[in-house]
């Protein structure tokens, strides 16, 4: 067994018992953590196939960023998993049967490479500028080329979901005393004070 | 160094991108005090991607490697999407200020729904169509909470996000099942490779179809629009009523010709289907609505149903039918909406149908427009919305569909009670306080679409034309 | 490969990150000890003198001193996850170093996206916070965690900026090849820091915020949150957080001096000094970074915590945006980019 093997085997163990551990514990906070978890053991996958700029994206971006909001927010909310499970039974059937269909449909999709074996016969798509270049280069050199069109219009989407993000919650209170940095920095001895001379007795 | 992709045909989206992002500076800069600035200068923008649409040559141009499609059908239904976007843009502008909620964001939200719009016309491939979907949908879902202060609102944004994500999961799982059978994303190429309807390949097209009749508010995927054109303030519900259904109805439109040509039979039976569904409803729930905005958004739903027939029939006069009846639809609804917005009474306002009671004696010109309106929504000859069903209805007869048209021209029937008891309210019933002055854009857009609606008739040739041009494109 | 080759390789590297990880442990000793001598310094104390001359051994009797002490675990506390924070941030903190190049060839693992590894490695340095001020189940911990959470993730956007600038002048993402592309013939005026000077003060400050140290120590600090995250903490488990505070201290130093200062290029390229092994210049610099980060710390007074969150969004943010923009673009237009 190669040494690529047992990173295989360990990575793809653990990816699969964090993920049990996501759906099965029973505090929200170890569900997130076995989650980031998953997220780590995937990126180990995804530099055991070679693609480790994916990889090194998938931890900066998910479990960098993504997974620590999700944290934070599953920290604050408090959120009582087992309460939320009291209605289980209730929509047990409904769950079950979409279950079902989902598994008819994969079965049919995988049974298509057995019954229709041209199906598998696709063409996989070529390396971009074969093996010789790293595989950061070769995205790039699909990404803004043959992709240019759906890499700004996904730019677009995450825009307007910032946009109305901030529509939606941003409140501007009335009332609370805002720090003007420009003031402050513009602010000279001459504005902002005045030199008195205090004449003993008198006072100003 | 590779040269820049050829930008000239995609100049109205290109337009539209840039000026949504300067506007925004520009109201991210200027604050609040900013929002008519924008707002005037989104108006602008949009009635010059407009002509950019119009005035571009007759060339069946593809961009980015087939997944923008530039030709006669995109350019009609991105018009129609563009006025749709601006006339609803100029009708909300009083309406904001007078309830205080006019904000820079509103307008460049709109901008980016229509530029969303635009792509999803011209989407020649599974990806683009996905991509302009989300982009108007995204757009769409935060102007429906654009209220945040009013219960309604919120719950109309939030009903209609999470019904629409559940949507798109759905029609990208058909996309990803439509790929996986046919080896491509692009139209053209699936029509290839699609000769012969494959298990596997319907149940794609089944959910691809139902993510797309979310998007038109088809039966049975109709349920968040009575819920969300309430709820919503009202220009928003404008907006939604117009242009998105135009794009998507486009788009509806493009897949089922473009992408599976060849295995017609297999999506028309679905389409007839969602079809009658969609008239029966339309027509025999919008009975008992009171609530002006849900019976339109019923009424909606039931024009979404006499529109699909067309489709059904899968022939270019089919399809020349659908082109003529969404143009016809915007016209009306700009037009009812236009009224639904002049109900204003003391400076609040009101979305009871029984407010429009003795508006003929009250506000005379606004009942005979309105009138004229709902005669046409009805179907009654010789008014516009009779043409836009008879070229529908012609084309699912020499379709061979007579079922579908008989069913048609029954709910039609069914659905005129409840457009003539709007008429009956304002013609019989006792006078209620008059309504506040309407504002000048609203008596444009109002006088403007009635008259395009009553006097159809004399001159209907341009459209039908421009119609029958735009439909040969997709064939 | 039969079977010894490949032990022989893992016993290689396992010696080879055992040496490193021993000779930066000891580092670190000397450079806490240089931390509390020249913050006392500034403030004109002495500082630690008692432990050894000069105070040198002081680090090694604060280890001594930790590691016999009684670890402590609160009875509310969510054990687990309680110890498990402190060997997180440590271990994570250490991992960075398995990339960083020390001197020509001297690197553990030379991945050719070794800068996205240590940006990766470095954003996850938040995990041992957010953790520990959960598991404490305590008010300031808590508040700790939250505080951090924001903040390193804020500021890690702009170093992402930084950094792109910096890649785009290299043309790779390999540590060794930028460094490499520093290499000229006017010396230490080729480094980066001189052409991308504002990018080079951003990743500074920037720095400094993605390791919680002041002025950015919001996530400690005294006045308001008692010790922050680390209230319920105590002996080793402290002892792993405070080592794996300064280990990323020392990355962020390692990466600042591989982006800007030229890694292990000599600053005058011609002999004696380059003569000078490149591991030599590669310390000196480390020190030179960190001399910045101590008088950070001995000479600016925190900032409120919008204050730095305004630093990061409304400033930095921008900025670093736009200096991508105008890098590629002179890059481009004057056809210096790399190949």
């Amino acid at each position: 067994m190669s040494v690529a093997a047992v990173f295989f085997y360990l990575f793809a163990g653990v990816l699969v018992a964090s993920a049990f551990m996501v759906i099965s514990s029973r505090n929200p906070v170890h569900s997130v953590l076995f989650l980031i978890l998953c997220f780590v053991n995937a990126a180990g996958l995804f530099i055991l196939i070679g693609v480790e700029f994916l990889a090194l994206i998938l931890v900066v971006v998910y479990v960098g960023a993504v997974a620590v909001l999700f944290l934070f927010v599953v920290m604050m909310l408090d959120v009582d998993f087992v309460e939320l499970r009291q209605g289980f039974l209730q929509y047990l059937p409904v769950g079950a049967l979409v279950g079902v269909v989902f598994l008819v449909e994969l079965i049919l999709v995988v049974s298509t490479w057995a019954t229709a074996p041209a199906v598998a016969q696709f063409p996989k798509a070529a390396a971009v500028g074969g093996a010789a270049i790293s595989n950061t280069k070769a995205l790039g050199l699909v990404l803004y080329t043959d992709y240019v069109y759906f890499f700004e219009a996904s730019g677009m989407v995450l825009l307007v979901a910032m946009i109305g993000a901030i529509v939606l919650t941003l409140r501007h209170k009335v009332n609370v005393k805002r720090q003007n940095v420009s003031a402050q920095v513009a602010r000279t001895p001459e504005t902002a004070m005045e030199v008195v001379k205090v004449r003993p007795g008198q006072g100003i | 160094m590779s040269s820049l992709p050829p930008l000239g045909a995609v100049l109205p989206e290109v337009t539209l991108a840039v000026s949504a992002i300067v506007l925004l500076l520009v109201g991210a800069i200027r604050g609040e005090a900013a929002a008519n600035l924008v707002n005037g200068l989104a108006i602008a923008v949009l009635a010059a991607a407009g002509i950019l649409v119009l005035v571009a040559p007759h060339t069946a141009v593809s961009a980015f490697g087939g997944s923008l499609v530039i030709d006669d059908f995109s350019r009609f239904m991105k018009a129609l999407a563009i006025l749709g976007a601006l006339v609803s843009l100029i009708l909300s502008v009083h309406w904001l200020n007078r309830e205080r909620q006019s904000k820079f964001e509103y307008p460049v939200l709109i901008l980016i729904a229509t530029l969303g719009m635009c792509m999803l016309v011209s989407a020649g491939d599974l990806i683009a169509l996905y991509l302009g979907l989300e982009l108007m949908s995204l757009s769409l879902y935060v102007v429906a909470a654009y209220n945040r202060d009013s219960v309604r609102s919120t719950e109309a944004g939030l009903k209609y996000f999470v019904l629409g994500a559940l949507s798109s999961g759905m029609l990208l799982y058909g996309a990803s099942l439509i790929y996986g059978f046919t080896d491509s994303v692009n139209f053209g190429a699936i029509a290839a490779a699609a000769t012969t309807p494959t298990i596997g390949l319907v149940f794609g097209i089944v959910f691809l179809f139902a993510g797309l009749c979310f998007k038109v508010s088809a039966v049975p995927f109709h349920m968040w629009t009575p819920d969300v054109y309430e709820g919503a303030p009202t220009p928003v519900t404008t907006f939604f009523a117009t242009a998105p259904k135009v794009a998507a109805m486009a788009v509806f439109l493009r897949v089922a010709t473009e992408a599976f040509p060849h295995i017609t039979h297999s999506w028309q039976q679905i389409i007839a289907f969602v079809s009658i569904a969609s008239m029966v409803l339309g027509a025999f729930a919008a009975i008992g609505q009171r609530n002006i905005k849900r019976l339109l958004a019923y009424s909606s739903i039931g024009h979404m149903g006499f529109a699909l027939v067309g489709l059904a029939a899968a022939t270019p006069q089919g399809i020349r039918g659908v082109l003529i009846y969404m143009a016809i639809y915007v016209a009306m609804t700009l037009g009812s909406f236009a009224c639904v917005l002049a109900m204003r009474r003391n400076g609040n306002a009101v979305e009871n149908v029984d407010e429009l009671a003795g508006l003929a004696r009250t506000n005379p010109m606004m009942a005979l427009l309105l009138g004229g309106l709902m005669f046409s929504l009805a179907g009654i000859p010789p008014l516009a919305g009779f043409l836009a069903k008879y070229y529908v209805f012609l084309a699912a007869i020499e379709a061979g569909l007579y079922g579908l048209a008989v069913i048609g021209v029954l709910a039609s029937v069914v659905g005129a009670y409840y457009y003539l008891r709007v008429v009956k309210i304002m013609y019989f019933d006792e006078p209620a306080e008059a309504f506040d002055p309407m504002p000048g854009e609203l008596k444009a857009v109002l006088g403007l679409s009635g008259l395009f609606t009553i006097f159809y008739f004399v001159y209907p040739s341009p459209l039908i034309n421009a119609a029958g041009v735009a439909a040969r494109a997709l064939f | 490969m039969s079977w010894q080759d490949t032990l022989i390789q893992v016993l290689i590297i396992l010696g080879a990150s055992l040496a490193l990880l021993v000779a930066l442990l000891i580092f670190i000793a000397f450079i806490l000890l240089a931390d509390r001598k020249i913050w006392a310094a500034v403030q004109m104390r002495r500082g630690p003198n008692v432990v050894g001359p000069f105070g040198l051994l002081q680090s090694f009797a604060d280890l001594l001193k930790f590691v016999l002490k009684e670890p402590i675990i609160p009875a509310g506390a969510n054990k687990g996850i309680f110890i498990l924070a402190p060997l997180v941030s440590c271990v994570l903190a250490l991992s960075a170093w398995a990339a960083i190049p020390l001197a020509s060839g001297w690197v553990i693992a030379d991945l050719n996206i070794g800068i996205l590894y240590i940006f990766a490695i470095s954003s996850l340095g938040v995990y041992g916070i957010i953790m520990a001020g959960w598991a404490s189940n305590s008010k300031y911990p808590f508040l700790a965690a939250l505080r951090s959470a924001a903040q390193m993730v804020s500021y890690e956007v702009s170093i992402g900026f930084v950094i792109i600038t910096v890649l785009m002048c290299a043309g790779s993402q390999n540590l060794s090849a930028i460094v490499e592309a520093q290499n000229g013939r006017l010396g230490l005026l080729n480094w980066y820091f001189l052409p991308l000077l504002p990018m080079f003060v951003i990743f500074l400050v920037s720095a400094l915020a993605e390791t919680n140290r002041p002025p950015f120590d919001l996530v400690e600090a005294e006045s308001e949150l008692v010790a922050g995250f680390m209230v319920e903490y105590s002996s080793t488990p402290y002892l792993l957080f405070m080592l794996g505070e300064y280990v990323a201290i020392m990355t962020m130093c390692a990466l600042g001096t591989i982006l800007f200062l030229g890694g292990w290029l000599s600053p005058l390229p011609f002999a004696p000094f380059t003569w000078v092994p490149g591991i030599v210049w590669f310390v000196l610099k480390l020190c030179f970074m960190f001399f910045l980060f101590a008088m950070a710390k001995a000479m600016v007074p925190r900032y409120r915590y919008d204050q730095l969150m305004r630093l990061g969004w409304k400033i930095f943010l921008p900025i670093s945006l736009v200096a991508v923009v105008v890098v590629a673009s002179v890059l481009h237009f004057t056809g210096t980019a790399p190949q």
